[in-house]
């Protein structure tokens, strides 16, 4: 069927921010949607709260909303935009809520809004529990036995059916948010009152618990005509229990027969049209009895996803995109394949290599998070790569975690045991209870489980991971333990020599082919050292002496059946390679890796950047990343992809085979920054900045000593190698200070210490090994202003982009807190200094490229925090407030353009002013603290525009999920430092209307002050306390801040409460400041949206 | 550890590999099958006779064998070509793993094989004769080997059906059972009708599950052997007749086509793959050979009549040619009236499917049985039946 011609324009809804359970795989599928329709004609109207996408580059849609995803914004969208469609599957379980929201307020059908992709009936038989059971019971299929519950009475009377253990779900929740185990009745208690509070509609789902049983995912594409087509059936390798986010995944299926998996292929047909989604993909997810085969259909989704996403790069299939043309009526059978070209999308793809994903967690930074997997997603990113096995595949994914282990190694000290060692029986026993813990180790804990000989048996019955995956792993262990066998006898006759050692494992007789079947099998060189007592880059030069160097393969869709046109590539030790470099001028760009804390999707919003402006070039591009989630990893982003882990051995040898004029190493965040030594010393060209800046702002004494000849400040500062030292250093600068083991991403392991008696705990709890030294200890600046600053140089010509003004206090990490661009309080005179001491250090670092600076301006004093001479998070939302795209620019300089030929010579001038916000994954973690401080915690960020600071705050903190209130009661229980700061804070607020709640010393200073306060029980001083009333919602706005020094744990319900009832929160006076403001604007002036395209008009 | 293994290509091409199931020589021609699912139907479908199957997905034995699975009442491929097999077996049906299954039924294999070098290989160069040999020195060197697969004959020049045909008739009573392939809109088995149907079956290497399916549309089956005369068959008093599956180049077994094409009109024909062909000769029509042909369970399917895609299961080197090849929707004239075509490749356009417009006939060249593969086209068995139904009408 031709495409509709009845559509003209069409809106379409992005996932807002990255938080657990919806990442860059929405910008990803966003994208792909954009570019689609685009291509085919239609008009895009695009809704996204996140700057840091590529799908709201202002040239992607046509009109770009950077606004809160909410009913009322999208509602005044339609008002204004009135497009003829809504196409809502392509922005996660986030505008799948706002869809169904804005049916059931008959909103789409006020403004004429008919929904492509999925209708609302559709939606809601998926995504409503009830209906979706009903719909499988009336296709023969079973889902698991369960009840909708609304409270805690009719639960406990349904566990008498279900027994335990027993799963607890709330609806309408993202990434299973809120999702538990119970084990016993008080779990499930707890568990219920949990769910009922964080679903949107207070309901939960007791469920029958198939824990153990195998999981398997298929995605579905279905037209108009009722063509099917199975993308990918995905096996995991974690069984039922632990959310398919959190679980490693594996395609194409492993242990199903073909009778097994046409059942289910069948049964997957037959839900997407009982479901009735007409065009577009869907998610099904199965459980299956590892003892009898009986199926269990466990949900579906109606739309694009992050398996989707996976599965996308998984086949080369590309889901969303061809989502999206069949949503505007196109069939299967219309639609060719990329890839083959001879081919349609009407065919079901075919692999001949093996896919694993493994999630990344980053539960470190969250300090009384809880570990153990569950059905609640808690993993912040994901790592894929591609094998001609599961065992190749499984252990280049395990490297490309970015976790520092290069393989299977041992947690437990047993790198090189071999059977018949002497075991400490307590480590074994530790083993075997690690075992038993759904935790993120538990691969590794596996691994030494066989090799210490702990049955296979035993070990499934204490993972429920299929014995299949169990014989691979073990196949990994037994070939270290002969080549640890093969080199201890080898210890035995000569010298310890590294280099022997090599020989003797590998030159001996059957040895070269013991090394082929070591690459064979996916073990890194890092590895291979690590077993052998020598070093990666010896085990590199030995092997490229005497083997075939590694050879690349096609992602083709069809196992070779057909020639494949694209260069989406992946390694492995073949017969042929596959990868035919060009001659052209090339440039290789190294993305950032999975997505954690600190390194997330702007950083390949900058990559994409990159090969963006390259091509604009006409040079070629080569993209090399490891995150299935990405814009990046799109075979059509760069000339070529290369999925590949982001380490030396794996990037090395990409070099060799493309030979490029240079790599791209500043675009990526650490990931490739760590890469640009090994790269600059193995001779290749790195490209803008040399890797010596890197060094020189990043080694202590380099950075003081530039500091003093630019004449600029720093704070005191000082390196400590011992506890002793530390408190000498520390005494020396003053207290407070911030002290932080040297090296750090995102902040880890950094804290304000106010005194010698917290250092001490610090020394003594936290820095928890030798290796963790040297400590840097800087002087920590009371009531400072932190700002941000973006610049980009050419080498001679330094343009600040962009100064942001942090809305919290210094040492709240720069990545937490909220900012605004321009600033919004700092005197034109600072701003100037700020401005001539970025332009200095430019020049003095010499930067081609991309700088951020972040500084601190105490009173009229301007300190230098830090320089980081790359791309940093803040590029994209810069980009998108100034209205140029700084990383394209910083791209071009690198490759020889200079900024006036690239006709950028000054900001423009803008009338509105952007805020930045960020958001954190506070509910999905148990019980952690949401104070902010200098570790970074937040996983993505959303922007606000307007026309002032106030309606720019209302709307990032709208788009953050938090609603400011208008009206009502505010509690607050401030510090005493803040207290002064509190009084201005009240005054508004009563002139606002709100009635005022205060704990007992905050009130009387408040009322000292002649303000009309109420005093509030503190939750140690009887009840009804403040707690009490937040429960209740007897709160619309709960200010609590606290001193560090003192126990947080006293007021740690206030804000955990706060944040379950998803009442709006401050933990700084800054930060309330900021809302009143807000509150201010938006009682004044009602909401205005405009896009993108509006404020830099071109 | 595991011997050494040697496959050597008519053309010259020698991969070594590890050994893999019953020790010896083997040799075919060599074919890639992309399914990722079905080998053991696969090595158990008789079609592969005189082919040694390389099969893409890089893992194979991964779920072991159950007797379930099975195709025929033995294993046919001459041999089995694989990336990585699973010595362990994981699956809850599972009875034997791979290896064992390879050597009881004497099947030479080889492992360790760069199946995507190969797979590539042969579509670039065509499928060609090659063999497996286990343990150097004791048999030929890699030249010799070389030599022996140019030497051996033709698939074209072989009567392979004369060698999977059953010796004499029987009759088959068994349903798909616990693995419907054919369920409603509301997964419910499609009640089998109350009316019987007897069909006979030409066995020219028939796969179990096409028997299977007509017993679930309501037929009792006689299979009777490919040499089986026409007379014979209308002295069975059949309601239908099927063509199976088989092996090698439909010239092969041109002595069925007067059989056939005596039956024709008669009672109501299906053909299926090899069956399709012989159908496609007795109407006269010719069939050729494919460079690589066509094996794997992902291929698109177009039926002209509806618009809609199937995806096949399919495992056929030959297939039939229209006169009117650039026109195959178009109606082709036969002494038996004219034919339509029914169905094509969305891969590369090749005819799938026939009907007849005035006698009752229908066949394609893929695979509507599955085992393995999808369902999607379960549909004809139940399109034979109705024709038997009009024919008795």
């Amino acid at each position: 069927m031709p495409k509709r011609t009845d559509l003209r324009r069409i809106l379409l809804i992005g996932s807002g921010p990255i938080v657990i359970g919806q990442a860059c795989e929405f910008d990803y599928s966003g994208t792909q949607a954009c570019k689609t329709l685009k291509q085919e004609g239609y008009e895009v109207v695009l809704i996204n709260s996140n700057p840091a996408t590529i799908m709201t580059d202002p040239d992607l849609a046509d009109r770009t909303y950077i606004e809160p995803i909410t009913v009322e914004v999208v509602e005044r969208i339609l008002e204004e935009e009135r497009p003829d469609a809504l196409l809502p599957t392509m922005g996660g379980q986030t505008a799948l809520n706002v869809t169904i929201a804005l049916h059931e307020r008959g909103l789409l059908e006020k403004y004429n809004v008919q929904l492509i992709g999925a209708s609302y009936k559709a939606i809601n038989k998926a995504e409503d529990r009830e209906a979706f059971k009903w719909a499988m019971k009336n296709i023969g299929l079973t889902t698991p036995t369960s009840r909708l519950i609304q409270t805690r009475e009719d639960a406990i009377s349904f566990l008498e059916i279900v027994g335990f253990p027993a799963i607890v779900r709330p609806s309408f929740t993202l990434g299973g948010s809120g999702g538990n185990i119970a084990y016993n009745r008080e779990e499930f208690e707890r568990y219920v009152d949990w769910a009922l509070l964080t679903s949107p509609v207070g309901e939960a789902l007791i469920e029958r618990s198939l824990i153990g049983w195998k999981e398997y995912e298929l995605e579905v594409m279905r037209d108009l005509n009722d063509n099917v087509v199975i993308v990918c059936p995905i096996e995991n390798f974690d069984a039922m229990g632990i959310h398919t986010g959190d679980s490693i995944t594996v395609a194409p299926a492993m242990t199903l027969t073909d009778k097994e998996y046409q059942r289910m292929r069948d049964a997957a047909i037959r839900i997407i049209q009982e479901i009735g989604v007409d065009t577009g993909g869907s998610n099904i997810q199965f459980a299956l009895n590892p003892a009898n085969g009986e199926m269990i259909v466990i949900e579906m989704n109606p739309r694009v996803s992050r398996s989707s996403a996976l599965a996308s790069k998984a086949t080369g299939f590309p889901i969303a995109k061809i989502a999206a043309k069949l949503a505007v009526g196109y069939t299967l059978d219309e639609i060719a394949n990329d890839i083959t070209k001879v081919t349609q999308a009407s065919f079901e793809p075919t692999i001949d290599y093996v896919v694993v994903k493994i999630p990344r967690f980053a539960f470190e930074k969250f300090h009384g998070s809880n570990p153990t997997l569950t059905t609640q997603m808690k993993s912040v990113g994901e790592a894929m790569a591609l094998g001609r096995t599961f065992k190749e595949a499984f252990q280049k994914a395990l490297r490309s975690l970015e976790t520092d282990r290069c393989g299977l190694i041992s947690l437990n000290g047993l790198d090189h045991y071999l059977p018949g060692d002497e075991l400490d029986p307590s480590v074994l026993e530790h083993i075997r209870t690690a075992m038993r813990v759904a935790h993120p180790d538990r691969p590794w804990h596996i691994a030494d489980g066989l090799r210490t000989g702990v049955p296979k048996d035993e070990i499934f019955a204490a993972t429920h991971v299929d014995p299949w995956f169990l014989d691979q792993i073990e196949e990994l262990v037994l070939f270290e333990q002969r080549l640890l066998a093969q080199a201890r006898a080898c210890v035995q006759r000569t010298t310890d020599e590294a280099a022997t050692r090599l020989d003797e494992v590998f030159d001996g007789p059957g040895g070269l082919e013991r090394l082929k079947e070591a690459k064979r099998l996916g073990f890194s060189d890092q590895r291979l050292a690590q077993l052998l007592d020598t070093t990666a880059a010896a085990v590199r030069t030995f092997r490229n002496d005497r083997l075939p160097r590694v050879t690349y393969s096609r992602v083709d869709t069809c196992a070779a059946e057909f020639e494949a046109f694209t260069p989406y590539l992946y390694s492995t030790y073949g017969h042929e390679c596959e990868a035919r470099p060009t001659n052209r001028e090339k440039v290789v760009i190294l993305g950032g890796g999975p997505n954690r804390i600190g390194q997330g999707i702007e950083f390949d919003y900058c990559c994409v950047h990159a090969t963006l402006a390259l091509r604009e070039l006409g040079i070629e591009t080569i993209m090399v990343n490891c995150n299935p989630e990405t814009v990046s990893t799109d075979y059509d982003t760069s000339d070529r992809l290369y999925f590949e882990p982001l380490v030396e051995e794996d990037v090395l040898n990409i070099m060799e085979v493309e030979r490029p004029m240079g790599v791209v190493v500043q675009f990526g965040g650490q990931t490739p920054l760590k890469l640009a030594l090994p790269l600059a010393r193995a001779g290749i060209p790195i490209l803008g900045t040399d890797p010596d800046a890197i060094d020189l702002a990043e080694d202590r004494e380099r950075f003081s000593a530039l500091i003093t000849t630019l004449g600029l400040r720093q704070p005191r500062n000082g390196v400590a190698r011992s506890g002793e030292e530390a408190f000498a250093v520390a005494s020396r600068i003053g207290y407070p200070v911030i002290v932080r083991p040297s090296y750090v991403l995102g902040g880890r392991a950094m804290q304000i210490v106010y005194d010698e008696q917290s250092l001490r705990s610090y020394v003594e709890n936290t820095v928890m090994s030798a290796d963790q030294y040297p400590l840097l200890i800087d002087q920590y600046l009371t009531d400072a202003i932190e700002v941000d600053v973006d610049a980009v140089s050419d080498g001679t010509d330094v343009i600040v982009a962009g100064i942001m003004e942090h809305v919290e206090e210094a040492g709240i990490h720069s990545g937490d807190s909220a900012c605004s661009l321009p600033p919004h309080s700092l005197t034109t005179g600072l701003v100037d200094r700020i401005r001539t001491q970025t332009v200095a250090l430019a020049r003095e670092l010499r930067v081609v490229g991309l700088m951020n600076v972040q500084f601190a301006v105490q009173g009229n004093d301007v300190f230098v925090l830090e320089v980081n001479p790359r791309a940093s998070r803040t590029v994209p939302f810069v980009s998108k407030t100034i209205g140029i795209p700084l990383a394209k620019v910083a791209m071009k300089t690198m490759v020889g353009h200079s900024l006036r030929d690239l006709n950028f010579t000054k900001v423009p001038a803008t009338r509105h002013i952007a805020v930045k916000e960020s958001v954190f994954p506070f509910t999905k973690l148990g019980n952690v603290d949401v104070l902010l401080g200098p570790e970074m915690r937040s996983t993505g960020e959303v922007m606000g525009i307007d026309q002032d600071f106030g309606w720019a705050f209302a709307k990032s903190q709208a788009a953050a999920g938090l609603s400011l209130p208008h009206m009502g009661t505010i509690i607050m229980s401030v510090k005493d430092g803040d207290k002064p700061g509190t009084v201005n804070v009240a005054k508004r607020l009563q002139v606002l209307g709100f009635k005022l709640q205060a704990t007992r010393g905050t009130a009387a200073y408040l009322l000292d002050r002649g303000l009309d306060v109420e005093p509030v029980n503190k939750v140690k001083e009887g009840r009804p306390h403040l707690v009490d009333h937040i429960k209740n919602r007897q709160a619309q706005l709960v200010v609590n801040t606290v001193d560090t020094t003192s126990s947080h744990n006293d007021s740690l319900s206030i804000r955990r409460e706060a944040l379950q009832q998803n009442i709006p929160y401050f933990t700084t006076i800054q930060g309330i400041q900021a809302a009143v403001t807000a509150i201010e604007a938006m009682k004044k002036a009602p909401l205005t949206i405009k896009p993108l395209q509006d404020f830099h008009p071109t | 550890m595991t011997k050494k293994a040697i496959l050597a290509l008519a053309d010259g091409t020698v991969l070594e590999g590890r050994a893999l199931g019953y020790e010896g020589e083997t040799s075919g021609e060599v074919v890639f099958n992309t399914a990722m699912t079905g080998y053991q139907e696969i090595l158990t479908d008789p079609s592969y006779k005189g082919q040694m199957v390389l099969m893409t997905c890089p893992h194979i034995g991964n779920y072991g064998i159950s007797p379930e699975d099975n195709e025929s009442r033995r294993t046919w491929a001459e041999g089995f070509i694989v990336n990585e097999a699973s010595r362990r077996p994981s699956n809850w049906r599972s009875e034997l793993s791979l290896h064992e299954y390879l050597v009881h039924h004497q099947i030479v294999g080889i492992e360790g094989i760069d199946t995507r070098f190969l797979t590539r290989h042969l579509r670039t160069h065509g499928s060609q004769a090659g063999i497996i040999s286990h343990g150097a020195g004791v048999n030929d060197s890699p030249d010799d080997l070389v030599a022996k697969a140019n030497a051996l004959p033709s698939i074209s020049e072989q009567d392979l059906v004369g060698t999977v045909t059953c010796d004499s008739a029987y009759y088959w009573n068994e349903g798909t059972g616990a693995w419907p392939q054919r369920l409603n809109a509301y997964g419910q088995v499609d009640p089998t009708p109350a009316r019987q149907f007897h069909v006979v079956v030409y066995d020219f290497g028939v796969k179990q599950n096409i028997l299977r399916r007509l017993v679930d549309e309501g037929c009792t089956v006689t299979v009777v052997p490919a040499s089986t005369t026409a007379e014979t068959v209308r002295a069975l008093n059949p309601d239908g007749v099927f063509l199976s599956n088989g092996p090698g180049d439909p010239e092969g077994v041109s002595y069925a086509v007067p059989h056939i094409q005596a039956l024709l009109g008669w009672r109501p024909i299906m053909g299926i793959c090899l069956g399709h062909q012989m159908l496609g000769l007795a109407l006269g029509l010719s069939a050729y050979k494919l460079k690589f042909g066509h094996h794997g369970a992902n291929h698109p399917v177009m039926d002209l009549r509806s618009g809609k895609v199937e995806i096949t299961s399919q495992n056929h080197n030959f297939a039939v040619r229209l006169p009117s090849a650039e026109e195959p929707k178009g109606l082709q004239e036969t002494p038996w009236g004219p034919f339509k075509a029914t169905h094509v490749s969305l891969n590369d356009q090749c005819l799938e499917g026939l009907v007849g417009t005035t006698v009752p006939a229908l066949s394609v060249q893929y695979h509507p049985e599955a085992s393995p593969g999808p369902h999607d086209s379960s549909y004809l068995f139940r399109q034979f039946r109705t024709m038997m139904e009009q024919a008795h009408a």
